[in-house]
């Protein structure tokens, strides 16, 4: 669902960019910032905002296959982009979790649940770009995003197997 | 992922240690030990971003809300300034004036006004608040408005405070006497400062404006009911006209059990004035800023030891810095004043504490509520009193835990449910630390040698680090103190519904703890059917019993029990009207019967005797008891500590599910190690200088060490299934078992938290 | 009311050079300062904002086999991962591997780096230590300012309000080699609490063109030239690292903040800057 906010409408600029794979066109002043237009534009609200600053990554997307805190990005920047939101990991809603998902689900990688759709993201670029079941490179790839709950140690555990399935497959 | 049943390593009187599950297994059996234990309740939301917390939920036509705030820490108000260009027809602005009930956020005693009235008592406190159709509006209104003020002398430190929040004070035995008899006395003065709960998510509410009046709150919170009572009091609404609900909460710790009430309170009025929902959510920046936060305390240690190496006298003085209204401080004291002697038995013990007020933002509710403060402090002494006797801290602590049958400083016998041994035994196997600490010991005159020098000068030892090994014990009273549970008289209920579903009517709130999860499992096996039968009523307290408020563990042990008790009734009740097993019939007796609930209040399992006013008698139901061994280097160069390694071992009475039990472990250590390194919140003139998340400093992934939870079962008697609790328990060991670390490695004491690198550099150039 | 700024995107650097020429734009390039400042909203937000991202000219990392040149709109993850700068200055990869986390090192710049000016600025002593060249352009050319003239104060620079950095260029052979050390706040996500560059050529064993720069202890990026000066012509060994450590300590003057203590940064710089004299020296 495409919701344009008419009071957000800029000076005619419009800003087109792919969404979990779906083309979206939005006319919004170009420095409003992606994770205001994720959530509020499109009601994409599975990313969320912990510090608006860049430091907990709570709203980490994937632009362009990398891993971004959309709090710092302006959307005059994504004109063209890939966009990949924890909302993209299922095939369609009610569908099955992705095996990185299976993994947290199994492992207890999530708690209270704000930090994890951003740290889901992190884990997927990390296990896209071919990250291995190795614990000091999963710490350094979600180093980006805090969580208070976990204690990381089962978010650890849940990429490693995750990773460890994906080899597996392959 | 296989399953696996764990082996019980001791006989079936003693304690019982649940294994961890090896990596890619996980953890099955738990109540009975033959059901498997089941996936988080609300996982699967939680992982695809369909869980709604506050600020993703829509409310058409909601109003912005944001509070103005005081920039000085003490001063009269005078007035409020509004630009005369700016059109304020397009804004709503109130202040004290405006209230309609009492200005005030009800929580222990009535002095926290919801807006300052008179005076200004704390940096960042509610002034007025601002209502705006849309965001921009609103930043813009905000900048338009300044206060008018008078400067008055504030009050930072407790020392110098006059205004006292409360004072307790314990004896036993003859201290005085028995320090005449001590052959070695030890001394110390530790400090801990604030610390802020950090939840990634920042406090949030949205009130809405109710047709009969009244106002439904959606927002993040740990306890509905304490909410419900501070907006009936601050609006002078009826029961039935504060309706609060919880939306998914992302992060309590303690935090989101007292200053919700405030968001709350603000939120409402506006949006009672307004007549449309406001949204009050609130960034970083102000929920460092102004919300409640651990107390800073100041804790002076006298121990004796006898020429036998018993602990034979304590002495001990607590004073906890409250901010600048009183909020739970009471509370926090009492608990804090309980647990000072640590884990061990003492015959003489002298504990005596105060909380001050200062005007600063007032303190409150913080996982382990008191407990980790004087934890630091207990475990320093003991960590320094090992050293100076000569002896294995690990054999000392052996020699001093309560056993059963013990006497605590209340005069509370430990009748039951005591594994003190038990995890001191769990944590050092597990971590070698017998081996470990004396390898480290004979290499230490070296070690501290070269650390030494590399503190003296410039390092040009062979040595770029040092490494450590250190251990600390802690204790945590289940519960309420006292008569607390008693006072309360929670309920909670089970009803079976005429469209043949089974619901949990509860007020107790899924935080990431796993109450969703739990709950359901307990109730299912009372009644004898599968956890995903139960279902969870939504948090509403126009739905809900007030089952009391989700802080000091007690959901398990004491909730926990109260829904069981309900569950045997239902059962009963069913199956003698319906004939049959309760799994069989229930959905044809609904059919039958409609909707049965069965309501259960508190009642004491136990005889409660604790006098709050002197402070004796059993403190708490059960204690459960943990023992951390950490490994740390130090960074010679720099003073920076690295934690590697943490082992916990917890006992939790029973555990219900271990993934969720083990969770709490891993978490709470992490909260506790970043409370002994780098958590520190800097107060400069009574405003937080570590204000954002780029300045107050919390434990990235990069940051935490491996953490190996253990989980250990002393079963509680007066429990369901025996469970006591595990929320705060591990918050209250890691923090002294690093500081020990880093003694081990570089031969320095570090008596005030945080250990920050320049702490420990400072103490390896000072050369103490 | 506070309209959002306006924001412009040109396609091509000349148009980005018109626009600056005009005044008033405030460029941005991968947001990781502006839009936490702005988001901050202490100060008064620019009107008009100049979107850099797309401008290929700022991009890329290139080397003429003596000199390197690296676009100002390079990323954190693009040093980390380019071949040249791993090759040629090394310790400018390290610096990238501490900034942030993933997340910020895929978007923050080192034109971005360059420009805030900050005190704490990572890549800042490591340019200032290699003696860099900041090519600044604008609709007039380009004009080359060197590291060290090109911070002036507290979070400003030699940049024109007409100009735009474009490349970041130094000249590092083979004998010069370069370290980096930077104590931060934690291990990951951290500002710097001292943040230490030593370059120097190695004559024989002789230092020759010795560079000591720091972040973090004074108001902007500063070079320790008493530090300097006792490593210059010298082979390092215990005594003249004691020595250069000491006088290195005493000519710096940090602040007490809200990351650290002025003692302690006195205190570590010296001791940083000894162990790399050590590590260097290998002794």
């Amino acid at each position: 669902m495409t919701v344009v906010r008419e009071e957000a409408a800029g000076p005619g600029t419009s800003y087109r960019f792919t969404l979990n794979g779906e083309p979206r066109e939005l006319s919004v002043p170009g420095m409003r910032r992606l994770l205001d237009v994720l959530r509020e534009d499109l009601g994409f609200t599975g990313t969320k905002e912990g510090c608006g600053e860049g430091e907990c990554g709570a709203c980490t997307v994937i632009l362009d296959g990398m891993v971004v805190d959309s709090c710092l990005v302006p959307v005059c920047q994504v004109d063209g982009s890939e966009i990949r939101t924890v909302e993209g990991l299922t095939e369609a809603q009610n569908a099955a979790l992705n095996p990185l998902q299976q993994a947290f689900l199994e492992c207890g990688g999530a708690q209270c649940g704000i930090c994890t759709p951003g740290m889901l993201m992190s884990a997927q670029a990390y296990l896209e770009d071919g990250g291995s079941a190795d614990e000091d490179g999963i710490r350094e790839a979600i180093a980006g995003n805090l969580c208070r709950c976990t204690g990381y140690t089962k978010i650890i555990d849940a990429i490693e197997a995750a990773a460890l399935s994906r080899e597996v497959d392959a | 992922m296989s399953d696996r049943v764990p082996e019980p390593r001791a006989t079936a009187e003693g304690p019982v240690v649940l294994a961890p599950p090896a990596p890619g297994e996980v953890a099955v059996p738990t109540l009975g030990r033959a059901v498997p234990a089941p996936l988080r309740r609300e996982g699967r939301e939680k992982l695809t971003g369909e869980a709604k917390y506050t600020d993703d939920l829509v409310f058409p036509g909601a109003w912005y809300g944001a509070t103005i705030r005081s920039t000085e820490a003490r001063a009269r108000l005078l007035g409020l300034e509004q630009d005369p260009d700016f059109d304020w027809s397009k804004v709503v602005v109130m202040t004290a004036a405006d209230i309609p009930g009492d200005n005030v956020i009800s929580v222990i005693i009535d002095d926290w006004p919801a807006l300052v009235e008179d005076e200004i008592q704390h940096v960042s406190q509610a002034v007025a608040l601002v209502a705006a159709p849309d965001k921009a509006t609103l930043r813009e209104a905000k900048k338009r408005i300044s206060l008018r003020t008078e400067p008055l002398p504030p009050v930072f430190d407790p020392l110098e405070s006059e205004h006292q929040f409360a004072a307790y004070e314990i004896t036993k035995g003859d201290p005085a006497a028995a320090f005449e008899d001590a052959a070695i006395v030890v001394q110390g003065e530790y400090r801990v400062g604030h610390q802020e709960q950090l939840y990634i998510e920042n406090q949030a509410m949205i009130a809405e404006p109710r047709p009969d009046g009244g106002i439904t709150i959606t927002g993040s919170m740990q306890c509905p009911y304490y909410v419900h009572s501070a907006l009936k009091q601050a609006l002078g609404l009826s029961d039935e006209q504060a309706v609060i609900t919880q939306a998914e909460t992302g992060g309590g710790f303690g935090g989101k059990e007292d200053y919700p009430s405030a968001v709350a309170v603000h939120a409402a009025l506006l949006a009672q004035r307004v007549g449309k929902p406001v949204r009050m959510i609130y960034d970083r920046h102000e929920d460092i800023a102004s919300t409640t936060k651990r107390h800073p305390a100041i804790v002076r240690y006298r121990s004796g030891i006898s020429g036998h190496g018993r602990l034979i006298a304590q002495d001990v003085e607590v004073i906890m810095d409250g901010g600048a209204f009183c909020t739970l401080s009471p509370v926090v004291l009492s608990r804090g004043v309980l647990h000072a002697g640590g884990p061990y038995e003492c015959e003489n013990v002298h504990i005596k504490g105060r909380s001050m007020a200062t005007n600063t933002p007032p303190n409150g509710a913080f996982r382990g509520f008191g407990a980790p403060q004087v934890g630091f402090a207990h475990e320093m002494q003991v960590a320094r009193i090992a050293h100076e006797l000569g002896v294995s801290p690990a054999k000392l602590r052996e020699r001093w835990v309560y056993r059963e049958g013990g006497t605590t400083p209340s005069g509370q016998v430990l009748r039951e449910s005591v594994a003190g041994l038990e995890v001191l035994r769990e944590a050092t196997t597990a971590a070698d630390y017998d081996d470990i600490y004396e390898l480290s010991r004979q290499t230490r005159s070296v070690r501290w040698g070269q650390a030494a020098e590399a503190g003296a000068g410039f390092n040009s030892t062979r040595m770029r680090s040092a490494s450590g090994i250190g251990i600390a014990m802690g204790w945590h009273g289940a519960g309420f103190t006292g008569s607390g549970e008693q006072r309360m008289g929670s309920t909670a209920g089970v009803e079976l519904g005429a469209d043949g579903v089974i619901r949990l009517l509860i007020a107790n709130t899924e935080i990431g703890q796993g109450t969703n999860t739990v709950m359901p499992m307990i109730v299912a096996e009372v009644l004898g059917v599968e956890p995903a039968e139960v279902e969870l009523a939504p948090i509403d307290t126009s739905i809900v019993p007030n089952s009391g408020p989700t802080v000091a563990s007690r959901t398990v042990m004491v909730v926990g029990g109260l829904v069981s008790k309900a569950a045997t009734k239902l059962r009963a009740l069913v199956e003698e009207r319906s004939g049959g097993t309760f799994a069989d019939v229930y959905r044809a007796d609904a059919e039958a019967h409609g909707a049965t609930r069965i309501d259960q209040q508190y009642e004491s399992e136990v005889e409660v005797a604790f006098d709050d006013e002197t402070h004796t008698g059993d403190a708490y139901p059960a204690f459960g008891w943990a023992c951390d061994v950490a490994v740390v280097d130090v960074d010679l160069d720099t003073g920076e500590v690295r934690v590697r390694s943490v082992v916990s071992a917890d006992d939790v009475g029973r555990v219900i599910h271990p993934l969720l039990a083990e969770g709490q472990v891993e978490g709470g250590t992490l909260q506790a190690v970043g409370y002994g390194t780098i958590e520190e919140m800097k107060v400069q003139d009574g405003r937080y200088l570590n204000d954002r998340l780029a300045t107050y400093i919390i434990p990235t992934s990069m940051d935490a060490p491996d953490i190996t939870a253990i989980l250990v079962e002393a079963p509680f008697s007066g429990s369901p299934h025996g469970a006591k609790g595990v929320g705060e328990l591990p918050m209250n060991v890691a923090a002294p078992a690093v500081v020990d670390a880093i003694h081990d490695a570089v031969g320095v004491w570090i008596t005030e938290l945080p250990a920050t690198a320049e702490r420990v550099l400072a103490a390896m150039e000072s050369d103490e | 009311m506070t309209a959002e700024p306006l924001v412009v995107s040109p396609a091509n650097l000349d148009e980005a050079f018109a626009l600056r020429a005009e005044g008033g734009w405030r460029p941005l390039a991968g947001g990781t300062d502006l839009m936490v400042q702005l988001e901050a909203d202490v100060a008064e937000p620019p009107e008009r904002v100049l979107d850099l991202w797309r401008l290929a000219e700022l991009k890329g990392i290139s080397t003429d086999g003596y000199e390197v040149s690296v676009g100002a709109l390079t990323t954190y993850t693009e040093l980390r991962h380019s071949p040249i700068i791993s090759a040629r200055l090394h310790a400018l990869a390290e610096v990238a591997a501490t900034v942030g986390a993933a997340q910020i090192q895929n978007r923050g710049t080192i034109g971005g780096n360059v420009c805030n000016a900050s005190p704490a600025g990572d890549t800042l002593p490591v340019l200032l230590a290699v003696d860099a060249i900041f090519e600044c352009g604008s609709t007039e050319g380009i004009r080359e300012v060197p590291a060290r003239e090109f911070w002036t104060g507290y979070r400003q620079t030699a940049l024109r309000d007409d100009e735009l950095l474009v490349r970041v260029r130094f000249a590092v052979d083979r004998s010069r080699h370069t370290r980096f050390r930077k104590v931060g706040t934690r291990a990951a996500q951290a500002i710097s609490k001292v943040v230490i560059a030593l370059s120097y050529k190695d004559d024989h064993g002789t230092w020759r063109n010795v560079r000591v720069a720091l972040g973090s202890v004074a108001a902007t990026t500063i070079r320790a030239t008493g530090a300097e000066a006792v490593l210059e012509g010298s082979r390092p060994r215990q005594a003249v690292a004691e020595e250069a450590a000491r006088v290195l300590a005493e000519e710096i003057a940090p602040i007490d903040d809200v990351r650290s203590s002025a003692d302690y940064r006195r205190s570590v710089s010296g001791r940083i800057l000894h162990r790399l004299l050590r590590e260097e020296g290998g002794w």
